[in-house]
């Protein structure tokens, strides 16, 4: 069963309108905010325990906080720009239901006193991109954005803004340049944006599902809301659901959900004849978990950091065992390599290393060595760059050899796969 | 040379007054170049923004090499993207690719000899719960086979 505190109308075709969104109830939560203090809204959504959904799960009420108290202009800036490998949540809740976001973002926007956002959404996004303008016009027709917003005297403008193809603008000081009109290479912090971001001025950002979650939370209280989940994690959790199972898709659930669930009941299982082999947790960036790890696992951030794992995004990739655990690497040391920003050598270079010596693995001229040598490589990646690509580089490659190394050393050893009998040229002709 | 339609220098110039940084119309004014340039980029596309928005060619060359959805070179009148990340290569996304650039006998990056279809692999399209999926131009085709993929090029004008 899911508990959709944030997708229960996501069914319904008209709440992707303002009149359908209303009729639910929509935008009522923001007329209750604007009778508010920030300070109580902010208040609230600390209480609430409410962690940052895109990836890095970071305290929302503390990361508003550290914004600086004066007048400065600041911006609130939405994280749209999904691209974490296994995610699609956002995609989902902007297509479904874009007001639930606007709404989230006014609130949120009232609570931190920004005049200005911006919904950045990734360019490959046509869809969303399209369906959140629409919301937004309407947003401003009924006077919900715009001057005075509902007599408030709270005034607020928000537009879009598109990338252009780079996942390194998902990471916040990397979106803030792009946003800028720079490459979208990120920014060493501190200062964080909180205090110097977009435009050198005070800047949050949040990911699309945190801020939407805002509204539940303004709606029934920080209390109703730490009824679900864990203590540690409180609220529920959109699932991106993906890779060998019957029925993949975005599923609901509250914090602290046991995966195995997530898998057999909610996602149907593995295809027939197939077995469970591995699962990454949270997004390609997440430490592997094998099969047995998999079936303990419960769906929180501290469950999951237990188990040297993260939650990220909570994207969910299932591998059943048909799968070689060398080739599926190589896929993403091939993605890594190519997402790096280039700004910091360990990354730029240890991206392209990594790939290389799993090619090479792959097309049959590794050296057992090299196992050892993707290791060390990997280890020098980690906490040595601006930004956390490099980590979410190394950390797949660490885990895989760690929790799989019978099938590189087979590799090395018989030049073909463990799992599928072929060599790398026989699976990619 | 590459010029705008007045159409399109009526939108650049409208993205260079809407952002508190005019850097920031960069992005949005490549793709309006991009769509006006048969889906890519050329050096003197980049000329003709650079004068027309009054920033340095230099700049505009920094942001477009960056970002993989502006075009380095031509391609076909429909550019059909195939993810290939972890999720869709669980699902069979690779060997659909390959099936593609087989039937249109083609090398993936590369344009068929008609110039309707280039074939690339991609990374990550946020679809992962839908593969294998491909983009062809603006528009995501999702649960695909391979079969299908290729029935759906077939279909196109």
């Amino acid at each position: 069963m899911e508990t959709k505190l944030l997708s229960e109308h996501y069914h319904q075709d008209d709440f992707q309108n303002l009149a359908g969104y209303k009729k639910q109830g929509g935008y009522q939560v923001l007329a209750k905010a604007l009778k508010m203090t920030s300070q109580q809204i902010i208040d609230e959504v600390k209480a609430s325990g409410l962690r940052g959904r895109g990836g890095a799960g970071f305290p929302t009420g503390t990361k508003w906080s550290f914004l600086p108290k004066n007048n400065e202009p600041r911006y609130l800036l939405c994280n749209a720009d999904e691209g974490e490998p296994g995610t699609f949540k956002d995609r989902l809740m902007m297509e479904r239901a874009p007001h639930q976001l606007i709404e989230g973002m006014i609130i949120s926007a009232f609570a931190i006193q920004s005049a200005k956002s911006y919904v950045y959404i990734r360019g490959e996004y046509n869809e969303p991109i399209r369906i959140v303008e629409k919301a937004l016009r309407e947003a401003y027709e009924a006077g919900f954005l715009g001057k005075n917003i509902l007599g408030s005297g709270f005034n607020h403008e928000m537009d879009i803004y598109a990338g252009a193809g780079a996942y390194i603008c998902g990471e916040e000081t990397g979106m803030i340049s792009s946003l800028e009109g720079l490459k979208g290479q990120p920014k060493l912090k501190p200062p964080f944006p909180a205090v110097q971001g977009y435009l050198r001025k005070p800047t949050i950002v949040n990911n699309v599902e945190t801020l939407a979650a805002v509204v539940p939370i303004i709606k029934d209280g920080a209390a109703a809301y730490k009824k679900f989940g864990t203590e540690k994690s409180p609220g529920t959790k959109l699932f991106s659901l993906s890779g060998n199972v019957v029925r993949p898709g975005n599923y609901e659930v509250p914090l602290g959900y046991p995966l195995k669930d997530l898998i057999y009941k909610l996602g149907g299982g593995m295809k027939p004849g197939k077995k469970l082999k591995a699962v990454i947790p949270g997004g390609s960036s997440a430490p592997v978990l094998n099969a047995i790890e998999a079936e303990r696992a419960t769906m929180d951030y501290e469950c999951l950091a237990q188990m040297g794992s993260m939650l990220g995004s909570g994207a969910v990739i299932v591998l059943d065992d048909s799968n070689c655990m060398v080739d599926m690497l190589g896929n993403l040391t091939h993605f890594y390599h190519h997402e790096s920003c280039g700004q910091c050598t360990p990354c730029r270079e240890g991206t392209g290393w990594l790939n290389k010596i799993v090619s090479s693995i792959m097309e049959g001229r590794g050296r057992l060595q090299d196992i050892d040598l993707l290791v060390k490589v990997a280890d020098n990646m980690k906490g040595r760059t601006i930004c956390a690509l490099s980590d979410a580089a190394a950390l797949p490659v660490l885990s895989f050899v760690q929790k799989f190394r019978d099938e590189f050393e087979y590799f090395v050893r018989e030049g073909r796969s463990k799992v599928r009998g072929i060599s790398y040229a026989q699976m990619h002709h | 040379m590459f010029q705008l339609s007045n159409e399109g220098l009526t939108k650049v110039k409208k993205e260079l007054q809407r952002y508190e940084s005019k850097d920031s119309a960069i992005i949005p004014a490549l793709y309006v170049a991009q769509k006006e340039n048969k889906g890519w980029i050329s050096p003197d596309v980049i000329h003709h923004l650079s004068q027309v928005m009054d920033i340095a060619e230099s700049k505009i060359t920094e942001v477009f090499s960056f970002y993989t959805m502006f075009n380095k070179k031509p391609v076909g009148k429909y550019h059909v993207q195939v993810c290939c990340t972890l999720s869709c290569a669980l699902n069979g996304a690779r060997e659909l690719a390959d099936h593609l650039c087989h039937e249109l006998k083609v090398r993936a990056e590369e344009m068929t000899e008609d110039g309707r279809f280039t074939i690339s692999k991609v990374e990550c399209l946020g679809s992962c719960g839908t593969a294998p999926m491909m983009q062809v131009n603006d528009r995501y085709y999702e649960n695909l086979t391979p079969e299908s993929a290729m029935n759906i090029l077939r279909g196109l004008k």
